[in-house]
């Protein structure tokens, strides 16, 4: 077996438990502005660790977002990865789907070589799911989502379960992305001596200046983002009767409508 | 690249999404609101289907509304390889130059589309529970952000426009047998090695929750995972699929695939039972558009009351119990014996 080049791409978050939104004024509260590992990103860290600690090789973490994310890419070298690069401009901000996709795949163009991409299912605060297909078409590698379960990764490809209408095995042909879910690898929880020595890595910082040369600076940000949020709604709370029944009540409520449906 | 506006681009296209020869269910609800879209429009209704030994899916297409259907029937797009089918779709969108392309937000559609749309540089919008026309002609794509508290209107500015709709919210099209429209066959073309090999289908081991009509959920007023078997007592007796909130799937005491909530299923049945679930944000979200819900809570006062119809207040260990007695005694009238 190769040693193996894996890139993870991150996404630093809110704390969503701390995101409060206002239904008054249609705006959010963000009680901190402490950005943290995306919750299913912790899942793709963990099975990039794990490969590299089975076969050799290298985990990247990369990110694209403001500057004081950069405790989000030490908390994932903590967890096990090698190096971190941000990705950080006021030219990435604004960006939909397609140019952060754009600009994440840009980096991994300048990073130059690599077997392996991996994310994670969809991010908490965007829940789009669409920025890791996007980088594997921008990039023409193969890619495999809903990956539930790594089968065998070897020196010329990678063996996977994708999870659609039914699972399927799939084998997908290196360089490839995977995007994977909850279900892949359980995060390890860091040690004291890795959170040390994340804290004293260095984390590199690149401008989208730095990525002129594999790049369209235009496609970056607000000016590359095919997609425009025209309005935002806040809507009424659908509002449900509530009715406080006791537990007999209940019981005889409940009996009632299985039989409406036909259940009984 | 990204800025394209033209006349040219004509036609609202779904995409038709086929597993093992059968047309899946999001296809006829993506061409019901396609129907009405073009209507609104004064344009056509356009399906993309790529497959093998597809040809007669084609009509039905037809007969559920579409106006040009668009094939491409090659072995090689037998089984889900992604990036074959990925070119035949591509191959349609660029001979029938739609203005928009719908996608079901399935795992199958959210895998494709966004390939597409970054191949293409268009903007794709995720998951979304309505579209419409606005007054200047603009299609809006409605999808909810943050846990569903707001409602964003996104506008794409490149053609075509592309979105994944959510499953079960749309009507499906109805069928009208005496439909006409045509059909234009397209060639798959070169190929090459895409570098993605289907080795093989393997059974589904999973509940599919999002499909169920009646859930019994179980959250943390649950006390050991020994006491599962209660729920699944009463779940099999009246038919229902088992939910769960996070915790439960947190902990292994049961799989992510019973899960509703953000990270795990959003649901829609008929009738939600929620059991010892005090009703987090992040569960709510996933079950908050049900028919009928009602909930056994210890606390009057749970938040998961506010999303209720009916809030049993009591300990499930005490209530579950009776209430699978009752049922029991109902359904042994039934029985003719």
């Amino acid at each position: 077996m190769r040693p193996l080049q894996i890139i993870v791409l991150m996404k630093p978050v809110p704390d969503m438990e701390k995101v409060k939104f206002d239904t008054e004024k249609g705006t959010i509260i963000r009680e901190s502005s402490e950005l943290q590992i995306n919750p299913f990103d912790l899942h793709a860290i963990e099975l990039a660790v794990q490969i590299k600690e089975k076969v050799g090789g290298q985990v990247t973490v990369m990110s694209m977002a403001p500057l004081h994310a950069q405790e989000a890419l030490r908390d994932a070298i903590a967890r096990g990865c090698d190096g971190a690069i941000l990705l950080s401009d006021k030219r990435f901000a604004g960006a939909d789907t397609l140019a952060t996709a754009y600009a994440l795949a840009s980096g991994i163009k300048k990073l130059g070589k690599f077997d392996l991409i991996i994310a994670g299912e969809k991010s908490v605060d965007g829940d789009t799911a669409q920025v890791p297909a996007e980088v594997a078409e921008f990039l023409n590698i193969p890619h495999a989502s809903y990956v539930s379960k790594l089968i065998d990764v070897g020196d010329d490809a990678v063996r996977v379960v994708t999870e659609q209408e039914s699972p399927y095995e799939v084998e997908l042909k290196l360089p490839a992305l995977l995007q994977v879910t909850k279900e892949v690898a359980k995060p390890r929880v860091p040690l004291l001596k890795d959170k040390l020595r994340a804290r004293k890595a260095s984390i590199e910082i690149w401008t989208a200046e730095s990525l002129s040369d594999v790049a369209d600076v235009k496609q970056f940000g607000f000016s590359g983002s095919p997609t425009w949020v025209a309005k935002i709604i806040v809507p009424k709370p659908k509002t449900r009767n509530k009715q406080v029944l006791k537990p007999e009540e209940g019981i005889q409520k409940i009996i009632e409508i299985l039989k409406k449906e036909g259940l009984l | 690249m990204v800025g394209i506006m033209s006349q040219e681009y004509s036609g609202i296209m779904i995409y038709a999404e086929v597993h093992d020869g059968v047309i899946h269910p999001v296809t006829f609800e993506l061409l019901g609101k396609a129907r009405e879209l073009a209507e609104k429009k004064g344009t056509k209704v356009l399906a993309s289907i790529a497959g093998y030994k597809v040809k007669e899916l084609a009509q039905e297409l037809i007969l559920r509304g579409a106006d040009i259907v668009y094939l491409v029937d090659d072995e090689r797009l037998k089984s889900l390889d992604v990036m074959a089918h990925r070119d035949a779709v591509l191959k349609i969108i660029q001979k029938a130059m739609p203005e928009a392309v719908l996608f079901g937000a399935t795992n199958t559609g959210r895998t494709l589309a966004p390939r597409i749309s970054s191949y293409l540089r268009t903007g794709l919008t995720a998951d979304c529970t309505d579209l419409f026309i606005d007054e200047k002609g603009n299609l809006v794509q409605v999808r909810p952000a943050f846990s569903g508290n707001i409602f964003a209107h996104i506008v794409t500015k490149t053609r075509p426009v592309m979105s994944t709709v959510r499953y079960r919210t749309f009507k499906p099209a109805e069928r009208d047998p005496g439909r006409k429209g045509e059909v234009i066959e397209l060639e798959l073309g070169n190929l090459g090695e895409t570098g993605y090999r289907v080795l093989r289908k393997m059974e589904r081991e999973k509940v599919n929750i999002s499909e169920a009509e009646v859930i019994v959920a179980v959250g943390r007023g649950l006390k050991k995972k020994e006491d599962l078997q209660i729920v699944k007592e009463l779940a099999s007796l009246i038919g229902a699929t088992i939910g769960a909130s996070r915790p439960l799937v947190d902990d292994d005491w049961i799989s992510r695939d019973h899960q509703v909530g953000f990270s795990g299923n959003i649901v829609k049945p008929k009738i939600y039972i929620a059991l010892g679930i005090s009703g987090s944000p992040q569960h709510v979200v996933g079950m908050k558009d049900s028919g009928t819900v009602i909930s056994i809570n210890i606390d009057q006062n749970a938040p998961i009351g506010e999303y209720s119809d009916y809030l049993i207040v009591g300990d499930l260990y005490e209530v579950i119990p009776k209430l699978i007695e009752q049922i029991k005694k109902i359904k042994e009238g039934n029985s003719p014996s």
